[in-house]
């Protein structure tokens, strides 16, 4: 709720009795500290800059007024907000009071609260305070709110950043969860920073690198010079020589920028169980984070192997959790335990979700039209890649170098190509798990998902005009958690609707034909055609 | 094509025991013909009338101008007179006590089932064009971000009683729909 009513009497005798508190004032020693960074950051190449025109003095005398009134105003600003901020725990609520002029009032219900994250970075850590956000998971519709509602304490004491989170994700009825007793369900072994070089950061990153490096050759107003450099080099070494060291060394460039951002974000990494039903990740070397989520959120996992992760054996553990977006790539909020050793990975999902009985070879296998798809899409782009290669040389008639690059990326290509049709066929599986259900899918980022079964709500069905002549269908589960719907993808047509019937009961149960019991209505459209045999066999319940 | 479509039909139909889905019932109103050839027709005219004036203005460029307008707009008239019937016989709806359940498509034939325990939002939407065939889109939401279904091409009154009815329903049932 954000009004501008203004508050008039700060003590105004309030029901539930619970003061008004504030922020913590060496706030504002940060965003001082910050702002001075800033002005510095900002005063040095702009005294540089005068002063190569005019003299030094000139250049202090523009740019020290101007630095001190930057930090003065950041501060100055800081120290107001920090004093009209102000925030309480009622018995039913969570109130954020900010605003200099106009006042804006936030309020959370507690019952609501789906989230505490506690963040610190180098300076706040050296303080000792803490950034609090709390969360109520609540997106899209309900109650008209179209973003999610939260309320961010910038900053409190650690101390008092604790006793919030503890408190804000205490319940009073938590008798569901009473034999889940408090414990650590996986720790950081530092040898797991080994698998960050093997991970998709490390290509990104290595593109990052060589667009900053066009960049600031394009400031230098030498846009073209690192073209020229690669091909004076070219020629002196021969191109073959620059092209495998070039990639290499990039590559390794990347791989190192990947450990140390997956160091920074993960060092000293530890998930925990607490009282009241809360999974609580602790991590982070330099930021300190803790992200605290209530397990009555939690709708399922999804254990994630990235290609490279895959190759080495390893595997990361997502959470499917109401409130938790997983499609924004690049977040790794949802993530429980980082790239690790694929049996530590199963093991901490099974501390989450509980024990898991089919195991993944168990997964029920998708018809071998599936494969024969695949297949027929790598034939169909290697056929293409052919083309335009022949399309290249017939008319621009590139160098030896250019056309033997261009025809090993595209054997490469190819080769992957049919790999990936084989594999991503292998990858396919489904099955029912207790109350999960079970779905894996993916060659690049191979994912095993398990979805509450009582977290679906609803289904998606869909089939394209070849899927119908291969007598696939891929089956969507819709879900409030997570990316909002998880497909098993290329199943067979018959089995994978008993298997969606089972999973939710009685929701496709109304809407289901059985060939052998009921007269099938005309299909639309004219239907596929397909003669309507019903063989008097039994079909027995996957 | 590399498996005879008449084999595969065969061999499907020895193991075709089982479940399928079987089409909603209702069919979407008949003016949502004439409503979808208009919204083609607008699309191809849009289309083709910048190329007929690029035709007219740019000489050299003519003959190409007008082969291609020819084209995008044989296709758009083509699109305009088949296609509409074909949706009204594939598109289907239909909602039950206990659920809303459509189907959409042919080439990518979809169907979607929410169930009325978690719906959260059911709004009525009409533009301009379909209000001048009497028509109204109905849209149910749930907590699923892929989770909404789309009642296209309601006569205007049933669209409205309809939505009624799965507001009541919806409000019938406890919980947070997640």
């Amino acid at each position: 709720m954000t009004g501008e009513a203004p508050e008039t009497d700060d003590r105004r005798a309030d029901p539930e009795h619970s003061p008004w508190e504030r922020l913590h004032p060496d706030t504002v020693k940060v965003a001082a500290l910050i702002m001075m960074g800033f002005a510095v950051a900002a005063a040095v190449p702009t005294t540089i800059g005068i002063a190569s025109g005019t003299s030094l003095p000139v250049a202090l005398a523009w740019v020290l007024p101007g630095a001190a009134l930057l930090i003065a105003a950041g501060t100055g600003y800081d120290a107001l907000r920090i004093r009209f901020t102000r925030y309480r725990v009622t018995d039913a609520r969570v109130d954020l009071e900010t605003g200099i002029v106009f006042k804006t009032r936030r309020s959370l219900a507690r019952e609501r609260i789906r989230s505490v994250d506690l963040t610190a970075h180098p300076l706040l850590r050296y303080f000792g305070l803490v950034r609090v956000k709390v969360g109520t998971g609540e997106t899209g519709s309900g109650e008209g709110s179209t973003t999610e509602r939260s309320l961010d304490l910038d900053s409190v004491s650690r101390a008092a950043g604790e006793r919030l989170r503890a408190e804000l994700l205490r319940r009073g009825s938590i008798a569901d969860r009473a034999g889940l007793a408090e414990e650590r369900l996986a720790t950081w072994q530092p040898s797991w920073i080994g698998y960050a070089p093997l991970s998709f950061l490390t290509p990104a990153l290595a593109a990052v690198l060589v667009g900053v490096i066009f960049q600031v050759a394009d400031w230098f107003g030498r846009g073209a010079a690192p073209v020229e450099v690669a091909m004076d080099l070219g020629d002196q070494y021969g191109p073959w020589t620059v092209l495998v060291v070039g990639v290499g060394v990039f590559t390794v460039l990347g791989a190192i920028a990947s450990l140390a951002l997956q160091a920074e974000a993960w060092w000293n990494y530890r998930l925990d169980r607490e009282t009241g039903g809360t999974l609580r990740v602790q991590r982070g070397l330099f930021v300190s984070r803790s992200l605290s989520l209530e397990e009555k959120r939690i709708r399922g996992i999804d254990v994630v192997e990235p290609f490279g992760i895959r190759v080495a054996g390893a595997a990361r553990l997502d959470v499917v959790a109401i409130g938790l977006k997983t499609q924004d790539s690049g977040s790794d909020l949802s993530t429980l335990v980082p790239a690790a050793p694929k049996a530590v990975t199963l093991a901490g999902a099974q501390k989450v979700i509980g024990p898991t009985r089919v195991a993944e070879h168990d997964l029920i296998v998708h018809p071998k039209s599936a494969r024969a798809r695949r297949l027929r899409r790598a034939v169909a782009a290697t056929l293409g890649a052919g083309m335009i290669i022949a399309g290249v040389h017939l008319v621009w008639s590139p160098s030896t170098f250019w056309s033997a690059v261009l025809i090993a990326v595209a054997a490469a290509g190819a080769g992957w190509a049919f790999w990936a049709a084989w594999d991503s066929y292998v990858a396919l599986g489904h099955a029912l798990d207790g109350a999960y259900l079970v779905s894996r899918r993916g060659t690049i980022r191979r994912s095993t998902v398990r979805l509450q079964r009582s977290g679906i709500i609803g289904w998606r069905i869909k089939q394209s005009l070849f899927q119908r002549r291969l007598g696939l269908v891929t089956v969507d589960a819709t879900t409030a958690a997570g990316r909002g719907h998880y497909a098993t993808i290329d199943a067979d047509e018959h089995e994978a609707l008993d298997f969606a019937a089972e999973a939710h009961p009685g929701l496709l149960e109304p809407f289901l034909v059985r060939r052998d019991s009921a007269v099938v209505p005309a299909e639309p459209g004219g239907g596929s055609g397909e003669p309507d045999h019903r063989p008097r066999g039994e079909h027995g319940d996957r | 094509m590399i498996d005879g479509a008449g084999e595969t039909i065969t061999v499907r139909s020895m193991t075709l025991t089982g479940t399928a889905l079987r089409p909603p019932q209702h069919r979407f109103d008949q003016r949502t013909i004439p409503w979808w050839r208009t919204q083609w027709l607008i699309a191809t005219v849009a289309v083709v009338a910048p190329l007929v004036v690029l035709a007219i203005l740019i000489e050299p460029a003519r003959t190409a101008l007008v082969l291609s307008g020819v084209i995008l707009g044989a296709i758009g008239v083509a699109i305009t007179l088949v296609m509409p019937v074909w949706w009204y016989r594939v598109h289907r709806w239909e909602v039950t006590e206990h659920a809303v359940y459509t189907l959409t498509g042919f080439f990518w034939r979809t169907w979607r089932i929410a169930p009325m325990s978690r719906i959260q939002t059911v709004d009525t939407t009409r533009g301009p064009l379909q209000r001048s065939f009497g028509l109204s889109t109905v849209v149910v939401t749930t907590a699923s971000s892929a989770g909404a279904v789309t009642l296209e091409g309601l006569d205007h009154e049933q669209a409205a009683e309809l939505a009624e009815e799965l507001t009541r329903l919806t409000d019938a049932t406890l919980g947070d729909a997640t």
